[in-house]
């Protein structure tokens, strides 16, 4: 397997996982060495797989919905969101005008929440200790906000098929503008200890490139995407809730590497607070949406897609016209993304791969389902 | 004393016998199981309302595929090709270079026992170009090798394993054709229709986990 080098070693592999922290959660990769040089990469999923399609199968559309949040249990809101959006679009009805936005403010929130969760971990695994702390703490705040309005922390089953559960509590937008007051001067604060850190950059520039072709041709998604040059948000390209009536900018980067992913997702946060602020100004008054009592769609399929924070997150559910889904299909943007993963890695250096996983922001979660 | 010899004389001894059995216990119907399977619609529903999709893509599909493209059609605004199985790998081809789909978001089947094509494989395509999405639809009956979609997509390599994974479609050229979500030794496919919710593959459970099923 591996060509002759000049030292003339033998292979080595070695194993990566499941319970390795810097693989976040149970992805085992066996590696494949030269010294320190890895030839190639094989991934072993699975351990996490709970069989959330056949589950799917055998409840009501009402009874699935928790179930999508235990897929990418950090972006819950993102993944009820779709879920939300495909069944609408079975039945082909709208949520109303203040459900629709307060999803927006919701899902948003929710996008800084994956994203500080995924600052805190990967600059960890890179060696910086207090990023972690700093995320970690601020994200405590996003989630403040979401237990105030429905409960829950992580798996909150924020919406409903038609609209919302909940009506929003006294002083939502109060709470939620402290928060974009708080929090964009703090994304400056992770940047002064990050951006041009010396380690951080050394562990960063260059490592793990992935050009927009590549992208592409594996169906990358993502942060990852847009790092590699490609102006791509479904947000804006196929504007679902409401989106086209915000102002905000797609973050891109030039070289596809460890580095302008990061970059990419700094200034992700920094539009989302862009995208809460203005849609918390027009909460516009009125009906917050009913939940059908039956819901029994028409015989058909159909395939529905968010931009969740870490890609493409699509549902495709077909209906035989029954209360229960004849199937549904989760299209999960980490599980398509970790397939890069082998040609992300390779030639590089074992450290880097810690940085590559990190980097691709996976949860096992999603891709196990 | 004697009031105690009396209160034990006059309750039925438990375990000594003789007393009758209570009569709510006997009759126990044999089997009375619920199992009403989950989709045992008595008659079969309307078939989905789809509309022909007019444009210059579908025509141009038409003209070069002829009768290996059966149906253009649309369904709440989605557009999708119901292709024939042998044709799928060069229509794939034909959308990414002449037609600019060049992204291929997912691969997906659906089972449907009753058919003698059984199952459905979904092809989800999207142009970066265009900013459109469509889908391709091929039926295909059990045991049959679809030709893999590696060789225009890379990407199609893991979605085309879990296809085989949880409905036990091999796709022919497939470079690396083993489960990637269950165990290798797993028995069954899951997401087949006939494979139950509550019965999973025991006999891997108990071996491995040292657990009966975690039912």
């Amino acid at each position: 397997m591996p060509e002759t080098t000049f030292l003339d070693s033998t292979e080595l592999v070695l194993n990566m996982g499941p319970q390795h922290p810097s693989t976040h959660g149970v992805l085992r990769v066996i590696l494949k060495l030269d010294g320190e040089k890895v030839m190639g990469t094989e991934c072993v999923i699975g351990y996490l797989h709970r069989g959330v399609e056949k589950i799917a199968e055998n409840r009501t559309y009402q009874q699935f919905a928790p179930y999508v949040d235990r897929m990418d249990y950090v972006a819950a809101v993102s993944n009820g969101l779709g879920y939300c959006l495909a069944v609408e679009k079975l039945l082909n009805i709208e949520a109303p005008p203040r459900a629709q936005v307060t999803r927006v403010i919701l899902t948003e929130l929710n996008r800084i929440a994956s994203h500080l969760l995924w600052l805190g971990t990967h600059a960890l695994d890179i060696g910086a200790i207090t990023p972690v702390f700093y995320c970690f703490r601020e994200r405590e705040e996003v989630l403040k906000i979401f237990e105030n309005y429905c409960g829950a922390r992580l798996t909150t089953h924020a919406f409903r098929i038609g609209g919302l559960q909940y009506e929003l509590y006294d002083g939502f937008e109060q709470e939620v503008k402290a928060f974009c007051d708080m929090f964009l001067p703090k994304v400056d604060e992770y940047e002064e200890l990050l951006t041009n850190n010396r380690i951080w950059v050394a562990r960063l520039k260059g490592v793990g490139i992935l050009n927009g072709d590549e992208c592409k041709e594996f169906g990358v998604t993502g942060p990852v995407l847009r790092a590699a040059g490609v102006k791509w948000d479904l947000r804006k390209a196929q504007p679902y809730c409401g989106y086209e009536q915000y102002d905000f900018d797609i973050p891109t980067g030039e070289n596809g590497d460890t580095y302008d992913r990061y970059m990419v997702r700094m200034e992700e946060m920094r539009q989302s607070v862009r995208i809460i602020r203005q849609a918390v100004e027009k909460i516009p008054e009125g009906p917050i949406g009913k939940t059908p009592k039956v819901i029994k769609p028409p015989t058909g399929e159909v395939y529905v897609s968010i931009e969740a924070p870490k890609g493409e997150l699509g549902y495709f559910i077909v209906s035989d016209n029954s209360t229960q889904p004849y199937r549904i299909r989760v299209r999960p943007p980490s599980f398509v993304n970790l397939q890069a993963l082998d040609r992300m890695v390779r030639g590089g250096l074992v450290a880097d791969v810690v940085a590559i996983i990190g980097t691709l922001d996976i949860v096992l979660g999603e891709v196990d389902r | 004393m004697a009031d105690e010899h009396n209160a034990e004389g006059s309750t039925p001894p438990p375990a000594s016998g003789g007393s009758p059995e209570p009569p709510k216990e006997a009759p126990k119907p044999p089997a009375a199981k619920p199992a009403a399977p989950a989709h045992a619609a008595p008659k079969p529903p309307a078939p989905m309302a789809a509309t022909p999709w007019e444009g210059e893509l579908p025509n141009q599909i038409k003209e070069r595929f002829g009768d290996q493209v059966s149906a253009c059609s649309t369904y709440l605004g989605q557009s999708f090709i119901v292709a024939r199985s042998d044709a799928v790998v060069p229509l794939l081809e034909f959308l990414k270079l002449e037609a600019d789909f060049d992204y291929l978001v997912d691969i997906t089947a659906v089972d449907y026992p009753s058919r003698p094509e059984r199952f459905e494989l979904f092809y989800i395509l999207y142009s970066f170009t265009r900013n459109e999405r469509i889908r391709v639809k091929i039926s295909i009956p059990d045991g049959a090798q679809p030709q893999s979609a590696v060789s225009v997509h890379t990407g199609a390599n893991w979605l085309e394993r879990e296809v085989f994974d949880m409905f036990g479609i091999q796709f022919a050229g497939h470079p690396d054709m083993r489960r990637i979500l269950l165990p290798e030794e797993w028995q069954g496919f899951p997401l087949r229709k006939e494979v139950s919710i509550l019965h999973q593959d025991n006999r891997w459970v108990q071996e491995n986990l040292g657990i009966e099923s975690g039912q």
